[in-house]
């Protein structure tokens, strides 16, 4: 044994240094999270247990009378539920969407120039900001634009459609939109996905007898499972967030056609001046979404 | 005890990681919208919330002033008014300049926060809130402690009798004319509602073009004042009481409502009204698809620059058929107020004597194409501009009127107003009578 050995630490035990490395290259991206989204939620959510706040200035502590306010509120319960529909639709509709236009860019048939260009532009509407998407689609969608044009060319639409000022077609017209400004997200994903998926798998189906149907929905879905579900419950968190879109095309109306809980809060908070009632609004909103996230992140860590 | 240790530290990790990709989520996809109201966009210039006032030392004070005025007008304009006060005081003016929605935003968090600049540019649509949370400074009490004039004002905004807003300038909303329509229809300039009501029936038939347009957009429903009131006004009527709604029951109302569903039952108001917001409507007059509009004074230059071959004209808003009084002529205003966190009240009311006296007020209203504030300012309006001309002689013909300053949560009164005659003019709602008796039982509630 080597007695005139000095080093008496353990080989393998890191430095109190070593260890902290890590957390060192993290520290200015967890204090920027935590100043400008930790401490913000932190607030609201105390906002959200006194009678109100900012423009109050001795605010009284009420419990949970905010939350009962907000359940009572008719404009909540349309809102929840146009917001249901709203997600609802802009999800299976992204799917669809998403996962044929990425069946076809991954096709053998086309050639890889093809591919390649049409995968830029089907990936355009992602690109822009809501703002950009709003001012067009409205634009678009004016009473005198150019999709009533078309229809009127093609014989299809009656006297102009009012796309967003009529209740009839407001929700209708707002899902579109967005259903158009998120397809490409799930598109890109679910591309990734199918190139992916090895060669073998279809092969071994083919030689097995299965058509392309069968292929598809038997060894491509399957083998594209952990990424639907995924882009699902990332899909689901944003749009139930989604406020730009709505506020700049119809702000929540026509009366409440298309009042979202987002627009619903928004109102609450810089309309009425009633900012704890608002933060009870956001914080069911967030509990709701980190509900969803809590599974994601469990079906991740499944994965691994 | 340590897997319990570990399924405990694996949960905690869970949810942390649930709740930053939540707050990610937050962060990344939610783009701000550029403009709209209310919206938190970075500031244009150095303004952001304005640091505790100003940089007192000594003899040295530096109020700041927080608007969204220096964006609207020609650039550097605003700079040479207030350094005129600089040369004259020796206070300097640090110019905090926004975007019109982030001002609204900005006052409420700084008034909050304690970080309010010492003069603030105000919508009268806002002063009653911002004198509840106690934001604004009562004006009243340092005009007299000034031994200040006020009877030169052309208006106050009051909340409980005391002054919290002086409207600067202001900027009126004629009613346009596309001469062009009206000639192709052969109708004449109608001069009450019965009258109107003919030409923009005979314009719709013979040009297919709208006779009138409204935004009704709930995002923005400045049209409830804008166009829906100035009816009413025009024909010297008025949907307060004491300061009080006084909706229900009220004959003018009735008659107003009445009307204007008349033209939309007639098809003769612009599609797409209940999505439309005010640039929309400016935009459909500009490209020619509507005859009669209600706008502001504001808009005669880009309505020009746009369309320079576009026929136009100014007329008198048509009123109730038999009214021979005043009319009211609706106007917004650049208006201006004291924080009340300010550490020097009197200066900034020694600034703001500034911006309302006779010569820097006619100053400030030429260069924004407003009328002024003081009514003995003179301002020197370029004679070639004739419409802009027309316009201030009929607004001088009448009076200014905007009963939406002043009120609790004005915009969300308007917003309020707005589903309702929606839902009147759908025929949900079966009568006026109706109309304004619900919508009176929801207006109470803000003034309790």
């Amino acid at each position: 044994m080597n007695t005139n050995s000095i080093n008496m630490r353990k080989p393998d035990s890191p430095t109190l240094r070593k260890k902290t490395e890590p957390y060192l290259y993290l520290l200015p991206t967890l204090l920027l999270m935590c100043v400008l989204l930790i401490i913000p939620i932190i607030m609201v959510i105390r906002y959200s247990f006194y009678d109100n706040v900012i423009i109050n200035k001795n605010p009284v502590f009420v419990g949970l009378e905010n939350f009962k306010l907000i359940f009572e509120n008719s404009t909540f319960v349309v809102a929840v539920k146009n917001t249901a529909v709203f997600v609802g639709g802009s999800i299976v509709f992204h799917m669809i969407l998403g996962l044929a236009f990425a069946v076809v860019l991954n096709t053998k048939y086309l050639h890889r120039r093809t591919k390649a260009v049409s995968r830029v532009l089907l990936a355009l509407p992602w690109m822009f900001t809501a703002s950009v998407i709003a001012i067009l689609w409205k634009m678009m969608m004016n009473p005198n634009g150019v999709i009533n044009y078309l229809l009127s060319v093609a014989n299809l639409g009656g006297s102009h459609i009012e796309w967003l000022a009529s209740r009839d077609f407001a929700l209708f017209s707002i899902t579109l939109i967005n259903i158009w400004a998120g397809y490409p997200f799930y598109m890109v994903s679910l591309l990734a996905g199918l190139q992916g998926i090895p060669n073998d798998l279809h092969e071994a189906a083919a030689i097995d007898g299965a058509n392309v149907s069968q292929r598809f929905f038997r060894v491509t879905l399957p083998q594209l499972k952990p990424i639907i579900i995924s882009l699902v419950m990332l899909d689901f968190v944003w749009t139930i967030q989604q406020f730009a879109l709505i506020w700049m095309t119809t702000g929540g109306g026509p009366i409440n056609a298309t009042e979202m809980m987002s627009t619903f809060i928004y109102k609450l908070g810089f309309s009425k001046y009633e900012y704890a009632q608002a933060s009870a609004s956001a914080v069911i909103l967030l509990v709701v979404c980190t509900i969803v996230a809590i599974f994601y992140v469990r079906h991740q860590r499944g994965q691994e | 005890m340590l897997k319990l240790k570990a399924v405990h530290n694996k949960s905690l990790a869970m949810l942390m990681m649930a709740l930053l990709l939540v707050l990610t989520a937050c962060g990344s996809n939610n783009a701000s919208p550029s403009g709209t109201s209310g919206s938190s966009g970075s500031p244009t210039s150095s303004g952001s919330s304005g640091s505790s006032g100003n940089s007192g030392g000594g003899s040295d004070i530096t109020l700041e002033f927080q608007q969204w005025w220096g964006v609207e007008l020609p650039d550097g304009a605003l700079q040479e008014i207030v350094d005129g006060f600089t040369a004259q005081t020796g206070i300097k003016i640090k110019l905090l300049s926004n975007p019109y929605a982030d001002t609204r935003t900005q006052i409420a968090a700084g008034a909050a926060a304690g970080t309010m600049a010492d003069v603030v540019g105000l919508d009268g649509s806002w002063v009653y809130d911002f004198a509840k949370q106690g934001a604004i400074a009562n004006l009243t009490a340092l005009m007299q402690a000034d031994g200040y004039d006020d009877s030169q004002l052309s208006d106050q905004i009051r909340v409980d009798g005391n002054t919290y807003m002086i409207p600067v300038v202001n900027f009126a909303y004629p009613m346009y004319v596309n001469l062009d329509l009206v000639n192709e229809a052969g109708v004449s300039i109608p001069a009450n509602w019965t009258e109107f009501v003919n030409a923009t029936k005979t314009i719709k038939e013979k040009t297919g073009k709208a006779g009138w347009a409204i935004p009704l957009s709930t995002e923005s429903p400045s049209g409830i004042q804008n166009n829906f009131m100035s009816w009413l006004w025009a024909s010297g009527g008025s949907m307060l009481k004491d300061g009080k709604p006084n909706l229900a029951g009220n004959a003018d109302l009735i008659a107003t409502l009445e009307f204007v569903k008349q033209l939309f039952d007639n098809g003769v108001v612009a599609q797409g009204a209940y999505a439309m917001k005010e640039p929309d409507m400016v935009e459909e007059f500009t490209n020619g698809r509507v005859a009669f509009m209600t706008d502001s004074l504001a808009h005669l230059t880009t309505i020009k620059s746009e369309a320079p071959d576009l026929n136009i004209d100014f007329i008198p808003i048509p009123v109730k058929d038999g009214y021979t009084g005043k009319s009211g002529m609706d106007v917004a205003n650049w208006g201006i107020g004291i924080a009340e966190n300010s550490k020097y009240k009197a200066e900034a009311m020694k600034f703001i004597e500034y911006m309302m006296s006779p010569e820097v007020n006619a100053k400030l209203a030429v260069l924004a194409n407003a009328f002024p504030g003081n009514i003995h300012a003179q301002p020197d309006y370029p004679a070639d501009n004739t419409l802009f001309l027309k316009a201030y002689d009929i607004y001088q013909a009448g009076y200014a009127i905007n009963e939406f300053t002043g009120l609790p949560t004005s915009e969300e009164l308007m917003r309020q107003f707005d589903e309702q005659l929606q839902l009147y003019l759908d025929g949900d709602t079966k009568t006026a009578a109706e109309m304004l008796e619900k919508t009176q039982e929801i207006w109470v509630k803000a003034f309790k």
